[in-house]
Parts: structure tokens; sequence; C-alpha cells
């Protein structure tokens, strides 16, 4: 049972910019994860005008029926979010540990450029790990 | 897809998950996106006109819907991003959590949702929409003068019972019991003079007549049993 079913990351703009899917049920193809990727980057636009309280920074945790989804928004714009089961705990701290990962292995990579698709090796290694440490301390619990 | 329980009322809301005043807003729209009822207690940031600000908030729902639908990880067959589905349908979501408040959400198979803005802090109040929901069947569904689709802003017992139960979470159980009763008597008495909802007068002089009729048909019943 994955505790993780996908992670996404967003450019500034809402330009899907990374895909990695851990075992959900039914493939979903290129264009909705990229019409996904948008329409989560407005609705978390759109909660922040909907606040009733000043200082509003967006959705952090969407509890559905079948999965929790919880996201991560750096300083720059840049969002993170994952999809996993109801109730998992800890996704914050992993989140913020892919944004340094992010940080480490993507923006200091001299070809990689700014807001486009991420594709480096060392990323994808460390993000692996990273998600497979989370599954066996999870397993371990 | 949720589950409702018989028609009839809770005797007793559902314990408040956090005590002092933590409601933001409430909002009841129907299945065609108008908002039959809002509420709000403590808002000090108003970016937009309440017009606005309610399509805004629906268009959200109906968005966030679509999304939890199309990323449903447990089902293989999703449909397309953005075909309406029906209330039941597809994968919904009960809430989300921003840093400054958390939304709740229920959606009834009629369409009706019920949303509560409060404290990010606070609970799981599925419990509370679905008496909220009850509320909305026995004090407006059931109102013989209410027709479907109409604004309930007037309805003061719907208003009267979720503000003392939300706001109050204080209060003790015969108080609210104590509330509750007084309430219906008053929305009875509303319903009765009229004062509920705008003038018809023929529906609402049958309507009195019965009433009367059938008041006084119980106490000459009465006397009898004397």
């Amino acid at each position: 049972m994955a505790a993780i079913y996908s992670l996404y990351i967003i450019n500034k703009s809402g330009g899907l910019i990374f895909c990695k899917d851990y075992g959900s049920a039914g493939k979903m193809d290129t264009n909705d994860s990229l019409r996904l990727a948008s329409l989560w980057h407005s609705m978390h636009a759109i909660s922040q005008q909907l606040s009733p309280v000043n200082g509003c920074a967006g959705i952090e945790l969407l509890q559905a029926d079948t999965f929790d989804l919880h996201c991560f928004q750096s300083l720059t714009g840049t969002k993170f979010f994952v999809v996993c089961e109801p109730g998992t705990l800890h996704m914050e701290s992993l989140l913020k540990y892919i944004y340094e990962l992010y940080t480490d292995y993507v923006l200091k990579n001299p070809f990689y450029e700014m807001e486009m698709p991420i594709r480096c090796e060392l990323f994808d290694i460390n993000l692996s790990q990273a998600v497979q440490k989370d599954r066996v301390a999870l397993l371990g619990r | 897809m949720q589950f409702f329980g018989g028609s009839e009322i809770s005797p007793s809301p559902p314990p408040p998950t956090v005590s002092g005043n933590n409601a933001h807003m409430l909002y009841v729209f129907n299945r065609n996106g108008v908002c039959l009822l809002y509420r709000e207690w403590n808002r000090p940031l108003k970016t937009l006109n309440p017009q606005q600000d309610h399509k805004l908030m629906f268009g959200l729902l109906f968005s966030l819907k679509s999304l939890t639908a199309k990323m449903d990880p447990t089902s293989a067959e999703k449909g397309n991003l953005g075909v309406p589905q029906l209330p039941g349908q597809g994968c919904s979501f009960h809430s989300f959590r921003t840093n400054t408040y958390k939304l709740s959400f229920m959606e009834s198979p009629s369409g009706i949702k019920i949303i509560l803005v409060t404290h990010p802090r606070t609970g799981d109040l599925r419990e509370s929409l679905k008496y909220i929901y009850n509320l909305y069947v026995e004090y407006v569904v059931k109102n013989p003068l209410y027709s479907p689709g109409a604004l309930i802003n007037d309805f003061e017992a719907v208003d009267f019972n979720s503000v003392s139960y939300l706001i109050l979470p204080s209060i003790s159980m015969s108080e609210a019991l104590d509330n509750f009763s007084r309430i219906k008597w008053i929305q009875i008495s509303n319903t009765a003079f009229g004062l509920v909802v705008p003038f018809n007068y023929d529906v609402l002089s049958s309507v009195m007549e019965e009433w009367l009729r059938s008041s006084s048909i119980h106490s000459q019943n009465l006397l009898h049993q004397l």
C-alpha cells in the first residue's frame, strides 16, 4: 500500500515542471496532469481571496474522501504538492525536504533553466531515496 | 457518498471541537449555485462585494470538486476533467485548511452545499455540518410557506440556532435544549403570523385558518377529556 500516491511541482505561473507517480490507480496522461496542476494553482490563489482575515497564504491541506493533498509554497512561488493516503503524517517535513533537494540539485545545476521542466538525474535519485525512506519509516511505525 | 440517517433532528448538537468564537462564515448554496443563506460573525477582511464573493466561493468548490474527482488515486476510471458531476458521484472533499482559516464542506444528495469557515485549528466538523443540514430540513424545507430555491436569509430560526450553537459552544445542554424549544416556538408563531416570508395573503390566511382550527379542535378535545 502506497503512502504517497504522487508528487507534483509547479512553477510560479502554474506550469507543471515535475510530476511523479508512485502507484495510483489508473494512468493519467500528460495533458491531464498539466491541467490539474494549473487548476490547483488557480484554486490556491482563489482561496487566498476568500480568507476572512489578513495574511492568507493559500491551501496547505485538502482532505478529500480518498486522499489528502498537502501543498507547500516556497517564497519564490514554486509550489510542491503530494497526494497521499488520508491521515498520513509528516508530509510537511517531507515537502520541506523535497524543497531542499530542489534547491540543491535543480537550482544549483548550471544546465537547468528556471521555470522549465526538471530533468536532473541527481534530483531524481535523491528524491526516490527520500520517498523510499519515508515509506520505510512508515513501515517501521 | 455521505450517509444521512432519518430526517428526525438529533436531540442535541454534536459537542463543540474548540471553545470560544471560532466560526467566521456560513454559506448554504443550492444546486444551481444560488446562495440561499450567508452569515458572517467575524470577518475583518472583505475584498469583494457579497455577490462576487458568493460566486467566487461556489466556483472554488465546483472546481475543487472536479479536481478531486480527477485526482482520485484509488479509482481507475475517472472521466474527463471539468465534466459536471452529480452530487455523490466521483471523489469529493470534506475540508481544506490554509494558514488563516479552515473550510468545511458538505453536499447533500439533492445538491445543497453547506460551507462553514472556521479557525484553522478546528477539528473535524462533518457532524456539525450534518446537524446544520438537519436544521435546514426541519425548519426550512418543512416550512409550508417556503418555496424551494428562495433565499432563507430571513429565516430567523435557522440563523439563531446555528449562532447559539457555533458561537457559544459553552452553553450547557439544558440551555441548548431550552433554546431549541423556544426557537421552534418562535418559528411556529412567526410562520403563523407571516413574519418570516414575504406576504402571500391567500396562502397565509388559509394556513392560519387551518392552524387555528386545528389548535381549537385540539383544545376542545382537551376540554372534553377534562
